[in-house]
């Protein structure tokens, strides 16, 4: 019996790897397609890509772009846990980067008190917006994608707004770029130093802290329990117990806690400052990266660290003379197999468990029944 | 049966229909070889007509007009169906939209008709009346396969008898030779228990008491619908209350409200002394509720996670599932492999997901892990329902073992077999109310299927008993 037991394990964890590479094989071969169709060689593209992304300077660029993407697949994840799709990250964490810097630049205090009320004000900001389409959602029904692409929008007026010359913003470089008050230096985040190749951002910790936290309260605790019965179905949750509504109240706001703290490897580590350039779109990445990563911590890393490396090797590729939209074609492939793939794989995985469970059983059966004859 | 409609395919063997052999690759294919299937759950739309129901995905036959209406009625004439193509289906009581189901699939062309549970819905009276409307389709040349748990209808209908057991043909038997004893062992494989109950167990401590209770509901066009109206009732320790009615008539919204999972309008709900009609549904279960719910899919299990998380489910703020907020994973699967081990689930481990399960193992699984918690009161909604004999046996034989150390059972059924013989009162329930009582020591299902339509009201039989005439005036 253990013996079967743990070969539909094994099966199941092949299965489980068999969907992402089946995906990331089906975007190769695509990728190969298009290049080809653009009448260059796709072999040496895909050579320059291995040989600079593996350089050590893009491997530090890839930390640190996955680092901001690890966070946005988290937050995503959390809410696909639970059926929930939190469409608003996106502006969840423009927004909470945008107060989180006021903050920052308005504050004079030392570095071990400014840094933790700036990420708490982040994530504050964060779950408070991710909370309105929450509320709405479990008081009057709406629908929690609706709520949060509008929220969106808002976000980016409510940023546009105040983000000016003689409101929360300031005029820099000779009038091109508008952004808030500087960090004093005592609230940069500490960062790693890696010599020539560049510096790994500290935040790197932060992520990886996430990750652990994720994993815990989803597979350990009580509340991780309640949260992924109500993703796998909210009848059996409500009839054992928990309060459906107040279970997506709840985790609408932690996953806008945590797309709070997208912005804040940029905000701590990089740019210092929320400006009018600050980096855009990266809910929807962390959408991709959720999605390919199965909302596993693990997976999530994988999918942060390969959606790094392409957007580094790529746009080396455009100095290169192939088109940079090579991006874009890589990575919608990879979504759009990822998604089918694993609907295939684990209905093929169901199915053929199925099977198994009744030939086991089958074989069983026969035997007992076979001796009460006997008995009789 | 899925092979058959169409709806699975088979690794091996062969169908054949009228010496033909065949394979179907969807339900398309068995229609057009004239195989149709009644599902036990109706697939109709109430706010359709008749007429539109039975020519729903069939507009080529007959077009929607005239000309289906005239097949309609043929149909109906030539069967006695008496389906009348005009009327609003959700005018129409169950058995008549049965009718429509069996209609709409004689439009079909079908000349086998297979039959899912087909009498689970329906009261005594009305299973006649479909057992006449099939045999008259027999009498017209159709063929007709019934699938039943009920055998003595097995017996009464069938002209031929094949037993299935854990998926292989294990016998055939002539229903004009066979009893219905003899046909419950080929089924179980061994000699048969039967749902009754020995002396009685039932103290006079209360455990539930519901009074006054109330539930309505307000539909889209903003018309009030009675849902549960003025139920009251007193369970005591070691008693089963069982209620018998017509699926649909609020029993289900009663389950709901006890459990917390719907909020009535009005009314006490009162758990060994303490009232828990404000309390959330996981206060109630941790206060001792056990649960067997009607749908097991929906609302007892979780299908694509294994069995030792499933067996968390309901109780996971309790040992040995969780310490602290913390779950423990380790004592949780201990103890799953002891529910798979006392309660006799067939399953080759407690890593599988519950949807590879049978039926009956799902209900096994569910019913021992409600036990394991010591409940004091115990929902038992449709127990037995789709779960093959021996599965059954062993269910109603741990009910019966509960009561007698003081569980109190809420059993909510559409077997009145089961019913009457778990029960120590009886309740019948008709349009959200409690119309009837009855003592199941001397009731008969033809009488209690007779209160069950509605047609009897009140105390049922035997003026002797005096215990239940002091529930009623609760």
């Amino acid at each position: 019996m253990n013996k079967l037991t743990s070969r539909i394990d094994k099966e199941r964890l092949l299965l489980g790897v068999a969907a992402p590479l089946l995906a990331v094989v089906a975007a190769l071969v695509v990728t190969t397609l298009v290049i080809l169709g653009t009448g260059k060689d796709p072999f040496a593209a895909f050579s320059d890509m291995i040989t600079y992304g593996s350089a050590s300077d893009s491997q530090v660029y890839i930390l640190n772009k996955a680092t901001t993407y690890y966070l946005a697949g988290v937050a995503v994840a959390i809410g696909f846990r639970m059926n929930l799709f939190n469409i608003g990250v996106d502006g969840q964490y423009r927004l909470a980067a945008f107060i989180a810097a006021v903050l920052g630049g308005a504050l004079n205090l030392p570095g071990f008190i400014a840094i933790p009320l700036i990420i708490l004000c982040a994530m504050g900001v964060g779950a408070l917006w991710a909370a309105i389409a929450g509320v709405l959602k479990v008081t009057r029904g709406v629908s929690e994608v609706i709520a949060t692409i509008m929220l969106n929008s808002i976000a980016t007026a409510i940023i546009a707004y105040f983000l000016q010359p003689g409101r929360l913003g300031e005029l820099q470089q000779g009038g091109t770029l508008v952004s808030t008050k500087p960090l004093p230096k005592d609230s940069w985040f500490f960062s790693i130093d890696g010599g020539p190749a560049g510096t790994v951002w500290g935040f790197i910790v932060v992520a990886v802290i996430v990750g652990i936290a994720y994993w815990f309260v989803l597979g350990r605790t009580r509340f991780g329990f309640d949260l992924r019965t109500v993703g796998q179905s909210e009848s059996a949750a409500a009839a054992s117990g928990v309060s459906v509504k107040r279970m997506v109240a709840t985790s609408m706001i932690i996953s806008g806690a945590v797309a709070g703290l997208i912005g804040m490897p940029t905000l701590l580590n990089d740019s210092h400052q929320f400006s009018n350039d600050f980096p855009v779109g990266i809910g929807f990445t962390g959408i991709a990266i959720a999605l390919l990563g199965r909302n596993h911590p693990v997976g999530i890393a994988l999918g942060a660290l390969l959606w790094g490396f392409l957007e580094r090797t790529t746009n080396h590729l455009e100095f290169q003379g192939y088109d940079k939209e090579i991006l874009g074609v890589i990575q919608g492939v990879i979504v759009l197999c990822v998604v089918v793939a694993y609907e295939v794989v684990r209905r093929y995985g169901l199915k053929r468990q199925q099977q198994r469970v009744g030939a086991e059983l089958a074989a069983q059966a026969a035997a007992p029944t076979e001796n009460l004859e006997v008995a009789k | 049966m899925k092979i058959l409609y169409g709806m699975q395919k088979p690794d091996e063997g062969t169908i054949t229909v009228d010496g033909e052999q065949v394979s179907f690759h969807n339900p398309a294919d068995a229609i057009a070889r004239g195989i149709g299937m009644v599902h036990q759950h109706f697939m109709l739309a109430d706010n359709l007509t008749v007429l539109e129901n039975v020519v729903l995905g069939a507009e080529k036959l007959y077009g929607i007009g005239a000309k289906a209406r005239k097949k309609i009625n043929e149909i109906s004439d030539a069967y006695g169906l008496n389906v009348r193509p005009d009327v609003l289906l959700e005018q129409l009581g169950v058995a008549d939209r049965q009718r429509v189901e069996i209609l709409k699939v004689l439009y079909r062309g079908a000349r086998t008709l297979i039959l899912d549970e087909p009498t689970a819905v329906l009261v005594p009276q009305e299973v006649d009346a479909l057992f006449d409307n099939l045999r008259e389709l027999k009498s017209e040349g159709l063929t007709v396969i019934f699938i039943s748990h009920k055998l003595g209808e097995v017996l009464n209908v069938a002209d031929e008898i094949t037993v299935i057991r854990r998926g292989t043909t294990v016998g055939t038997a002539d229903p004009k030779t066979t009893t219905s004893k003899q046909l419950a062992e080929l089924m179980v494989g061994s000699e048969l228990p039967s749902p009754e109950t020995e002396d009685s167990t039932v103290t006079d401590v209360p455990m539930l008491t519901v009074d006054a209770l109330r539930l309505t509901q307000t539909d889209l066009d903003g018309i009030e619908r009675i849902i549960l109206d003025d139920i009251g009732f007193t369970i005591h320790k070691g008693e089963v209350l069982g209620i018998a009615g017509v699926e649909g008539n609020g029993q289900s919204e009663l389950v709901e409200a006890i459990m917390g999972m719907r909020a009535p309008d009005s009314g006490v709900i009162s758990l060994d002394g303490d009232a828990i009609s404000n309390t959330p549904t996981r206060k109630r279960r941790e206060g001792g509720i056990g649960y067997i719910p009607e749908d097991r899919h929906r609302h007892g299990l979780l299908l694509e996670a294994p069995l030792w998380e499933n067996r968390i489910l309901g109780h996971v703020t309790e040992r040995p599932n969780s310490k602290g907020g913390l779950i423990d994973i380790k004592a949780a699967r201990a103890d799953t492999e002891r529910i798979v081990r006392e309660y006799d689930v067939r399953t080759p481990g407690i890593d599988v997901t519950s949807a590879s399960l049978s039926g009956g193992n799902q209900q096994k699984l569910i019913v021992g892990r409600e036990m394991s918690h010591h409940p004091k009161l115990l929902i038992a909604a449709h127990p037995t329902r789709g779960v093959d004999v021996g599965a059954q046996a062993q269910i109603w034989d741990q009910i019966r073992e509960a009561r007698r150390e003081g569980l109190a059972v809420l059993l909510i059924s559409a077997d009145l077999d089961e019913l009457i013989g778990l029960s120590d009162t009886l309740r019948v329930m008709y349009r959200g109310r409690l119309v009837a009582d009855a003592d199941p020591a001397t009731i008969t299902p033809e009488e209690l299927g007779s209160a069950m339509t509605g047609a009897a009201t009140g105390h049922l039989e035997g003026p002797e008993d005096t215990e239940h005439a002091e529930d009623a005036a609760e």
